[in-house]
């Protein structure tokens, strides 16, 4: 049909339109910074699109590449929420440490209330509660199964006791030093402040923070590598493509593009995933654990993601994914020029 | 359109590929550059379309010196010319329509438009019928028309081909050469080089002869431009 003599006529015809459309359309064309503006608004679009396109159509390898990520990223945050829900428990078993004073044996009914005034003024004590010996026995009877060997006991051998409520109940010091000065109260026989219990919870809980940090930053670099790995690999298997569009006028940026947003998308898809994770191991947990604090009088709820939890899960596999990918891309595009 | 003074380009390796090479294409002009392989051919698009630097010389191209232009502004420079490949060089993975509206989108065109100019180039090139089509389910002339299509979308100032008849027959080369000539009807610059003698001869366009990087005839032009108001 390209042979016929009538043809090439007809072409020719067509190409002395051309010309004519061309003076037309030429005065009709959008300026040129006009159309590089706009062109930079439809680049991004594209690009993602186009980026899609290409995880949609190898979902095999975008799925394990994702499923990768996401599992690397649930680590550590179902880490965090676990260490969160042992800090949640261990503030629902009121262990604000309170400081006990156990007076002096034979104190009268009087004493004991002009002590606690005295003590009620001090600047660092928010409340004082009196315990009497007869109350404190009642106590001891319920919480222990130990009425037996009490009852066979002949008279109380519990002292009146103080608690104590601090107003500031984390500076540990602060509490020692109160701690201190009570004792030196002559009716005060000794003060009980259980510090090195609190002190060892404390330090457990900042061991298994680092410990959290340290994981989130050794699975952070896998992330890194695994997103640059894949990049890496896309870049090569479309070695040709891109030295096909540098010639026909691509900037680095527009052969850039597609990639970094590949690696967002590979950090976005990869961090819902860990938060998925996450989300089904706490509710696969949550019967059980529910079971186990019910036993201890003490119904506890186990929590999942707060949604700043997710939004920092999401964030950070963002950054890793556009990181990881800007790495490769910077590494092996800037060696893809056409020969 | 195409000035080339004194080019020359050697290689690391001591070979010289173009030596003293001056030419001077007219706009709208068709000019064919011949010779055997390793003669310099290659080289010579190389150095228009900036994917090499000369040695020695100079290049302008639209009155722009490009011998020493920075690269940042290649990309820019580039959409001023269509290159035609010997293998074509389409994208696989996407179809006839994509592939001849890339430069579109590399230029940042919106939509429509590139609807539009997609589809006047691929019914220029007697394609528009094939446009969802993959490039490997069309035959080598057809393949070579969409990479005509995609090399002319731009409206380039300058349309190269390297071998574009390399790989076809007799008639679909003839067919693809006259399509070359329309295009230096409406003003673009044509420059192909092929080592089909045969062939370009039957087009009577001036014809470069490059023989171990020396131009043989740098005149042919004038020749041509001669015999031919001789003729008339």
């Amino acid at each position: 049909m390209f042979n016929t003599k009538n043809a090439r006529r007809s072409r020719r015809e067509s190409s002395r339109g051309k010309r004519t459309r061309r003076g037309a359309t030429s005065a009709g064309d959008t300026p040129l910074t006009l159309r590089r503006l706009t062109g930079f608004f439809r680049a991004h679009p594209r690009s993602l699109r186009f980026s899609l396109g290409r995880l949609g159509r190898a979902p095999m390898s975008s799925l394990m590449t994702i499923g990768v990520i996401g599992i690397a990223l649930s680590l550590p945050a179902s880490l965090h929420v676990l260490l969160k829900n042992v800090l949640d428990a261990i503030d629902s078993l009121d262990t604000s440490p309170g400081i006990s004073l156990y007076l002096a044996p034979g104190l009268a009914e009087q004493d004991l209330l002009a002590l606690q005034e005295k003590i009620g003024k001090r600047s660092d004590i928010a409340s004082v509660r009196i315990v009497t010996a007869a109350q404190g026995l009642q106590e001891l009877r319920q919480a222990s199964g130990m009425r037996g060997v009490l009852d066979a006991l002949e008279d109380n051998p519990l002292p009146h006791t103080l608690i104590l409520s601090p107003v500031d109940h984390d500076d540990l010091s602060s509490l020692e030093r109160t701690a201190n000065e009570l004792s030196a109260i002559s009716e005060v026989e000794s003060v009980q402040f259980d510090m090195a219990w609190l002190k060892r919870l404390h330090a457990i809980l900042d061991v298994g923070e680092r410990l959290i940090l340290a994981v989130a930053m050794v699975l952070s670099l896998a992330v890194l590598l695994i997103v640059g790995n894949t990049v890496r690999l896309d870049i090569e298997g479309r070695k040709d493509e891109i030295i096909v569009t540098k010639l026909i006028g691509a900037t680095n940026g527009f052969v850039r593009r597609p990639f970094l947003y590949t690696g967002l998308l590979y950090g976005l898809l990869g961090g819902l995933t860990a938060c998925l994770t996450v989300e089904i191991a706490i509710g696969f947990m949550r019967g059980p654990v529910t079971r186990l604090s019910s036993l201890y009088q003490n119904i506890y709820e186990l929590s999942g993601l707060t949604p700043v939890d997710t939004l920092v899960v999401l964030g950070a596999s963002v950054t890793l994914g556009l990181v990881g990918s800007w790495f490769a891309v910077g590494r092996h595009l800037g060696r893809m020029e056409p020969e | 359109m195409i000035q080339l003074q004194n080019i020359t380009k050697r290689y690391p390796s001591g070979n010289e590929a173009l030596s003293g090479v001056t030419l001077d294409i007219d706009r709208g002009e068709m000019v064919f550059l011949s010779g055997h392989s390793g003669a310099g051919k290659s080289t010579l698009l190389k150095l228009i379309t900036v994917i090499e630097r000369p040695s020695r010389g100079q290049i302008m191209i639209d009155g722009q010196n490009i011998t020493h232009l920075p690269r940042r502004r290649i990309p820019a420079f580039r959409r001023k010319i269509g290159i035609i490949f010997q293998d074509h060089r389409l994208l696989f993975d996407r179809n006839i329509f994509e592939n001849v509206s890339l430069p579109l989108v590399i230029a940042g065109y919106g939509r429509r438009e590139i609807g539009r100019r997609s589809r006047a180039a691929l019914d220029k090139v007697g394609l528009l019928n094939r446009e969802k089509a993959m490039p490997v389910t069309l035959s080598g002339g057809e393949q070579q028309r969409v990479g005509i299509a995609r090399a002319v979308i731009n409206k380039p100032l300058v349309l190269l081909a390297d071998e574009p008849t390399g790989n076809l027959d007799p008639d679909l080369s003839d067919e693809i050469m006259h399509v070359f000539s329309d295009f230096s009807q409406v003003g673009v610059t044509v420059l192909v080089a092929s080592h089909d003698i045969a062939l370009i001869s039957r087009m009577h366009k001036p014809i470069y002869r490059l023989q171990q990087g020396r131009l043989l005839n740098p005149d042919v032009q004038y020749k041509e431009r001669a015999t031919l108001a001789a003729r008339i």
